[in-house]
């Protein structure tokens, strides 16, 4: 659905902007993370062995070798999920907010213990859709445990602030009628909407070579996701990429 | 139809469909989500206390709870065959 895609450029797009952020990988067992950010043969320790005091968090962080205020911590592939323990994920939480200003949780799917361990100490939450009934159904799933299994639900605290970032977004098909709109989408979730990131194939090339989509900054895609940071930051930016581009009668005979 | 009708192509709007059937599931899960998980053994126990009396389907006890303000109302309904 795009949530590790998006975990990589939102958190590359916060380190640009000078702010020190980590992003860590809570799909222990099915790591993928460092492959999308390109650091796969630099895990030497992960998240699991942190919790579990066989490493530091000093020996486990990753630094990214494109943003120098950017570090990841990458999933265990071997350990049982159920090694996340509440309060493991909160004493590494504890000691990266210390220097970390931003810490991005990359949450596995589905609504098991590891999607619930990301969520859990979440100050806002960013939930991936697409514009997909399958993917509507489940965001809206998830925004009920937001609600009701976070530690702020749990403690009477304010909620999680959430926001929509509707991915895989093709304007055209809308058009046609063949895809949920955005408003269609907004009006369902009833959460604001942070960004639309539309449906290109500079996703699946960046993902190929382990880059983020945000860095191909001549890109639809990736202005969608930097605009979306910039909106998370708290600018105010006008939605691009939601209209379909009206194709000019050579365009369409050559294009097709 | 007429001649016309024809090619303007009444192509199923598939996206209307999809946001009418999430709303009804989403709408239905939102309710449920609500409820106190004690509710489904509330259920099932009131449906063995008057089976000892009268022979009901699963599904003709019917249990809710409605939040107010102030109070919760706990709504329960109970379909007794017909004779």
């Amino acid at each position: 659905m795009g949530k590790t895609t998006t975990s990589a450029s939102i958190s590359t797009g916060l380190a640009r902007r000078g702010h020190k952020t980590v992003v860590i990988d809570f799909d222990v067992g099915l790591r993928n993370l460092d492959l999308i950010m390109n650091c796969e043969r630099r895990v030497v320790y992960d998240f699991v062995n942190v919790i579990q005091g066989e490493a530091s968090l000093n020996q486990a962080l990753i630094r990214d070798k494109r943003v120098d205020t950017l570090y990841i911590l990458p999933a265990s592939q071997t350990r049982e999920k159920e090694a996340l323990t509440k309060e493991g994920v909160e004493a590494v939480i504890n000691e990266l907010s210390e220097t970390f200003d931003y810490i991005v949780c990359d949450s596995p799917a589905g609504i098991e213990h590891g999607a619930q361990m990301a969520l859990y100490y979440a100050d806002e939450a960013v939930v991936v859709t697409n514009p997909e009934v399958s993917s509507v159904r489940d965001s809206d799933r998830i925004l009920g445990i937001l609600q009701s299994k976070s530690r702020r639900a749990e403690m009477s605290q304010d909620p999680v602030k959430e926001h929509l970032l509707l991915t895989r977004y093709n304007p055209e098909r809308v058009e046609r009628g063949e895809m949920l709109s955005v408003s269609d989408v907004e009006e369902i979730l009833a959460i604001p909407l942070l960004g639309v990131i539309p449906e290109s194939q500079v996703v699946l090339n960046a993902s190929n070579q382990g880059t983020p989509v945000i860095l191909e900054e001549e890109s639809d895609a990736g202005q969608a996701y930097d605009d979306a940071v910039a909106r998370l930051l708290g600018e105010e930016r006008e939605h691009r990429f939601m209209t379909a581009q009206k194709k000019g009668f050579f365009s369409r005979m050559f294009k097709g | 139809m007429s001649f016309l009708d024809y090619f303007k192509s009444k192509k199923t709007n598939t996206a209307s469909i999809a946001k009418e059937r999430l709303q009804i599931i989403v709408a239905h899960e939102r309710g449920h989500r609500e409820q106190p998980d004690y509710l489904p053994q509330l259920q099932q126990e009131l449906l063995a206390v008057i089976r000892k009396y009268v022979q009901i389907d699963d599904d003709m006890v019917q249990v809710e709870v409605d939040r107010n303000d102030s109070c919760s109302i706990l709504e329960l309904n109970v379909t007794l065959p017909e004779h």
